[in-house]
């Protein structure tokens, strides 16, 4: 019996295509949109996740100034860290891994006839543990040139190609500004950051070497420390707070002039924030799945009508108000779940579509599609019953005899 | 005829069908005695508002009656739900329209299928018989064609077989010939006739026209709400029925 109705509501459906295909067309258009949405926030959320998780694990950021921003101002007011808070932090801080210090300035790299702007990081052999990173080829910093400021340098990937193309680098000479310098390794490719930035468009030189012959001061812009786990984190971020409070004697009361950043806390932020995000946009796009269950009301109740002398044919050979009934059903749940389908795939389509433009991963959720399935089915029930009950109750005589 | 052993196709007893109340009541049957037997082929006539209509609905298990007794077959269908009412439609009886009601956009044989489709019947034993069914009225070759590419007497021709594919007790018809030329009715007249003769199905017919109603070997006329005259006639044309 349900079979049967299922054949009698295809054969309908194809009987007018043309009105079928605008009749889920809402449906269409709101499961597409529920699907986009739920698609790009995800990808969205993985990217975030996975960014963070390039920066380094378990990372804490120690910033001279105030506040998140800082700005410019604020942070040069308050004096740099030197390479004795480095250590400091080192011996005094139980629970963490590594500590590196960090100063930056931007420079010239060339070789041969190729030049490359690029940013030139001082720090020391620790800045590999702290982030995270492996060296594709060469070594790391030794003790001595750490200590000496050498002029040796461990490219990152872009800066590599940039320079070197596909020769291997190691053992080369290439110029920072005026000074000439050797690589002793080359990072492995990290990609772009959370914030956009290529993290491989990256010198990283020692520390001493930068401060010396680059800048010119003594200056530590700011120390990485990585935890030794996700759970010490927050410990360790409230001792290295104590001791740099010592340290820089800053009173009881008086603000912080630096700041210490958790990487875990800001990789929740954004994940909440684009979680919150997709939620909101889906639930826009729900809303759009209710009209398009509106719209096969609408059009379901003309049909009703239009087909009046046919249920009444129907009824005349034999069809019970029941058959009827749920001859009506099938056809607004058929046309709605082809109009979930039809939605899902465009909906995939573009969330895919879209992620590649925004450079996030897909993730498949089998989930979202289920629930997209059903609930447009859903609709097809609920805004389908009122017509069908309407072409069920009509009565046979008055039904023939419409025009 | 050997009513007095087993029960009349059809039997109406003092049957009423009132519709409104008060002042606007209007008495569409005002108490029908009607018997029709098994094989009767039957003209029904009278002019608009007699109560023909009504009386069609009421035998064709459409309507009921407001007071007074309808039995089929000896059963009463007075006091059926409408279900029970659509069952017998669909085992028992078959519809012929004067507009034919045949289902737009829809092929000839899907449309012949209808019944067969409440019925349940599987699709392969559907396609046999309604394929059969166009046979026997003469459209084999235009089982793909809808509607609207068929002549009016061919569309007439695709809902008697319809009517006929559920092999019904008694076919009711409403005015068949009503929208058609009148050599493109007598050869539906010739069709009922047939099936009527052949296949010994009891034939109910609404008509106006008495060259129609003069097919058929029994004439039943209404006036005002009662039956004013009931006749057993000869057919103007060819065999008389042996009684």
């Amino acid at each position: 019996m349900f079979l049967n109705a299922l054949l009698l509501a295809l054969r309908e459906i194809r009987r007018n295509v043309l009105r079928s295909s605008l009749t889920i067309l809402g449906i269409v258009i709101g499961v597409a949109s529920v699907i986009t949405m739920v698609t790009i926030g995800e990808g969205a959320t993985a990217q975030v996740q996975a960014d963070m998780q390039k920066l380094g694990t378990n990372l804490l950021q120690v910033f001279r100034g105030q506040g998140w921003g800082g700005g410019g101002g604020a942070r040069t007011a308050s004096p740099p860290f030197t390479l004795d808070d480095v250590r400091a932090i080192e011996q005094e801080i139980s629970g963490i891994r590594a500590v590196a210090p960090s100063a930056s300035t931007g420079a010239q790299a060339i070789y041969g006839n190729t030049n490359w702007s690029t940013q030139v990081t001082g720090t020391s052999d620790k800045y590999l543990e702290v982030r995270d990173w492996t060296l594709a080829n060469g070594r790391n910093f030794s003790e001595s040139e750490l200590r000496s400021g050498a002029a040796v340098c461990i490219l990152g990937d872009s800066v590599k190609q940039e320079l070197f193309g596909s020769q291997d680098p190691v053992g080369a000479n290439i110029r920072l500004q005026r000074l000439s310098c050797q690589v002793i390794g080359v990072l492995t490719a990290k990609g772009q950051s959370g914030f956009g930035q290529n993290q491989d468009d990256i010198v990283l030189v020692p520390l001493r070497m930068l401060q010396r012959r680059l800048v010119g001061n003594s200056d530590v812009n700011n120390i990485m420390v990585s935890a030794r786990d996700a759970a010490s984190t927050e410990k360790v971020q409230q001792d290295i707070e104590r001791l740099m409070r010592e340290r820089r004697k800053i009173r009881d009361g008086a603000e912080d002039d630096f700041n210490v950043r958790d990487l875990q806390e800001i990789t929740s932020a954004f994940t909440n924030s684009s979680r919150v995000l997709t939620a909101l946009l889906s639930a826009v796009a729900a809303v759009s799945l209710v009209v398009g269950g509106v719209g096969i009301m609408n059009i379901m109740l003309v049909s009703v009508t239009e087909r009046t002398r046919e249920i009444g044919t129907r009824l005349a050979v034999g069809a019970m108000a029941r058959d009827v009934l749920l001859q009506f059903l099938v056809e607004a749940v058929t046309l709605a779940a082809f109009g979930g389908i039809i939605g899902i795939i465009l909906g995939l389509a573009a969330g895919i579509l879209a992620n590649n433009a925004f450079n996030v991963p897909y993730v498949f959720n089998p989930g979202i599609i289920l629930v997209s399935f059903a609930f447009s089915a859903a609709v097809g029930i609920v805004f389908g019953y009122f017509p069908a009950r309407r072409a069920a109750q009509l009565d046979p005589i008055e039904a023939l005899r419409h025009e | 005829m050997n009513s007095a052993h087993s029960p009349a196709m059809i039997e109406l007893s003092q049957v009423t069908k009132f519709y409104g109340e008060g002042e606007g009541e209007v008495r569409a049957l005002r108490g029908i005695d009607l018997r029709i037997e098994a094989g009767e082929f039957v003209a029904v006539m009278g002019p608009s508002g007699s109560g023909k209509s009504t009386c069609m609905n009421i035998l064709g298990c459409l309507d009921t009656p407001t007071s007074g007794h309808y039995r089929f077959l000896g059963v009463p269908v007075g006091e059926m739900s409408a279900d029970q009412r659509a069952l017998l439609r669909r085992n028992y009886l078959g519809f012929v329209f004067q507009g034919f009601n045949l289902l737009s956009r829809t092929t000839a044989l899907e449309n012949v299928e209808l019944p067969l489709v409440y019925r349940g019947l599987p699709a392969a034993e559907r396609h046999v018989r309604a394929k059969k069914a166009l046979l026997e009225v003469g459209l084999t070759g235009r089982e793909s064609h809808v509607p609207s590419q068929l002549s009016g007497g061919q569309q007439q021709r695709v809902a008697i077989a319809r009517a006929i594919v559920s092999q019904p007790r008694v076919l009711f018809a409403d005015e068949p010939t009503g929208n058609l030329d009148s050599a493109t009715s007598v050869e539906i007249m010739k069709l009922l006739t047939a099936l009527n003769e052949q296949r010994g199905i009891t034939i109910v017919m609404v008509t106006h026209e008495p060259d129609i109603a003069a097919w058929t070997h029994r004439v039943v006329k209404f006036r005002d709400g009662l039956i004013e005259n009931d006749e057993v006639v000869r057919r103007s044309e060819s065999a008389v029925r042996s009684l």
